[in-house]
């Protein structure tokens, strides 16, 4: 479902963010992106949502590939994929409720897709009782479940998640991850970018380590590893 | 995109809470396209009237072909039959020097005493009055007529026409030239507007982006934003054109009846209309610079 050829970005005045990279990733994989900071994890994912383009290399997200999108292609390219960062990104003045209608409203959803979709996904995350409430309102662990929700309410092929567990205590980040297997366990394709290894070595999903742009390391099951 | 009610409300909602934020900033480009549309319709409505006036004289523009006083009685017949001769002249009247004297006594009313003394040695010259059908021949037969033997001097209406000419010739440099002035700072201030806006909601418009919002969503409520501006302020600048010119209309009307300022509905109306469209075109304008250059999406 996601394809990457010998892809390298080098960003101006700099050394390269990410070299040579190869990656082949299934429908219905949960695959873990570990490495240091600075590895290349954030470019890998502003590669695929096509918010850069790769210096050299191709990509291929379903079939077609993102390089050769057209601009007025892109928007369609990020419906089909659900992104969730570590700071959130919620809009501070929408309820949790219409954080997530936002995401339907911005395809043109009628008011009655809206209502029949906000609350049925809500309900799937677990904050039905919290959708009328504030982001400052609620905890972080609940404002990232509502991120989850505005990410997967256009039910999208592939989630990412950069660092979804950062500013998370290890409680909620260990109801996020439930929450992670059971949307994998629907189809949706996971690429989870993270530094919680002890996530990682539980999980025992596929891991891709990433090192100076390259990857290193890429196994089933595999742990975090190397005591990184 | 289908442009689905649902979205429209939404376009227009955030448009609108835009301009709230923008409060003052909103107002300001809103005034100076106002005060643009105002000189333009001013000097519109200025160089409307003036064309209106000019085409009332030269309906009414005589030749006046004075003649020489040592012309004799039959000259002057054969003049006058020379005159209505010509295919273009509509009408030929003769003023003897006795009834122009008997003219002027009159206009002088109750000074008339002045003239006392002057039928014996009457300075006024024998005059014919020439009317031609249509105005635009009465340049070229005064020329020509000038030339004819007998004929001392010919005058029109040409002095007061060119002279309204000028003035409109310079009604419209001047009110063209500061209307582009102002209507280049109305853009401006607009695409400043604008470009706050955008400054403003940069957060919402990376993650509409994020969301997978087509470039036009993204930029419809900034486009909606300056067209608003631009609407109200030429609703404003007609709204004030009016309440200025029909008062006008009728304090002339009743105070001086001979100088009737065009107040048809059908002149009027698409002066009015040109106005708001104008302002419309001002606001989309503003924005539309504002939005490629700083919403790059």
């Amino acid at each position: 479902m996601l394809q990457l050829y010998n892809v390298t970005k080098i960003y101006p005045n700099s050394i390269p963010a990410l070299l040579d990279v190869s990656l082949r990733i299934q429908r219905g994989e949960f695959v873990f992106l570990v490495g240091p900071s600075g590895a290349g994890k954030t470019t890998l994912t502003k590669l695929i949502l096509r918010e850069e383009l790769p210096t050299r290399g191709q990509i291929l997200f379903n079939g077609k590939s993102i390089t050769r999108l057209r601009p007025s292609e892109v928007p369609y390219l990020r419906r089909r994929i659900g992104v969730i960062f570590q700071d959130f990104r919620l809009l501070p003045n929408k309820t949790a409720y219409e954080n997530v209608a936002f995401a339907l409203e911005v395809t043109g959803a009628s008011r009655r897709e809206i209502r029949r979709a906000v609350p049925a996904v809500l309900a799937r995350v677990g904050l039905a009782d919290r959708a009328h409430l504030f982001p400052a309102q609620l905890s972080g662990g609940e404002q990232q479940r509502v991120c989850v929700a505005r990410a997967i309410v256009n039910n999208p092929l592939l989630l990412i998640a950069d660092e979804p567990t950062g500013n998370l205590d290890p409680e909620n980040s260990w109801q996020l991850m439930r929450l992670f297997e059971e949307i994998n366990r629907g189809g949706t394709t996971i690429l989870m970018a993270t530094h919680a290894w002890d996530i990682v070595d539980q999980m025992k999903k596929r891991v891709v380590a990433l090192s100076h742009g390259r990857i290193v390391r890429d196994e089933q099951e595999g742990a975090y590893g190397y005591g990184a | 995109m289908a442009l689905r009610p649902g979205t429209v409300l939404y376009h227009l909602r955030e448009a609108g809470l835009s301009i709230i934020r923008n409060g003052w900033l909103a107002l300001a480009s809103t005034g100076v396209v106002t005060v643009a549309l105002l000189i333009f319709g001013g000097s519109l409505l200025f160089v409307l009237n003036t064309h209106h006036v000019i085409g009332d004289i030269e309906s009414k523009v005589e030749i006046s072909v004075f003649l020489k006083s040592d012309v004799s009685p039959r000259d002057v017949e054969a003049l006058g039959t020379r005159l209505q001769q010509r295919p273009e002249v509509a009408e030929v009247r003769f003023i003897s020097k006795e009834e122009a004297l008997q003219i002027v006594k009159q206009d002088l009313g109750d000074k008339a005493d002045l003239l006392a003394g002057m039928e014996k040695d009457n300075p006024l010259p024998d005059t014919y009055r020439v009317r031609t059908h249509h105005a635009d021949q009465v340049a070229a037969l005064a020329a020509e007529v000038a030339t004819w033997p007998g004929v001392e001097q010919v005058r029109y209406g040409q002095e007061v026409v060119e002279r309204l000419l000028a003035v409109t010739r310079w009604a419209r440099l001047v009110g063209a030239g500061a209307m582009f002035f102002l209507a280049g700072a109305a853009v401006f201030l607009i695409a400043t507007t604008i470009r706050l806006s955008v400054y403003a909601r940069r957060r919402e418009i990376s993650i509409m982006k994020m969301l997978g919002a087509t470039n036009w969503f993204v930029r419809s409520p900034f486009l909606l934003e300056g067209v608003i501006l631009g609407l109200t302020g030429g609703l404003v600048a007609v709204g004030l054109t009016m309440a200025g010119y029909f008062p006008l209309v009728s304090v002339l009307e009743s105070a001086l009846p001979f100088f009737r300022l065009v107040s048809e509905r059908q002149v009027l109306l698409p002066v009015f209309g040109g106005l708001v469209l104008f302002g419309l075109i001002l606001g989309t304008l503003g924005s539309f610079i504002s939005v490629h250059r700083f919403l790059k999406v």
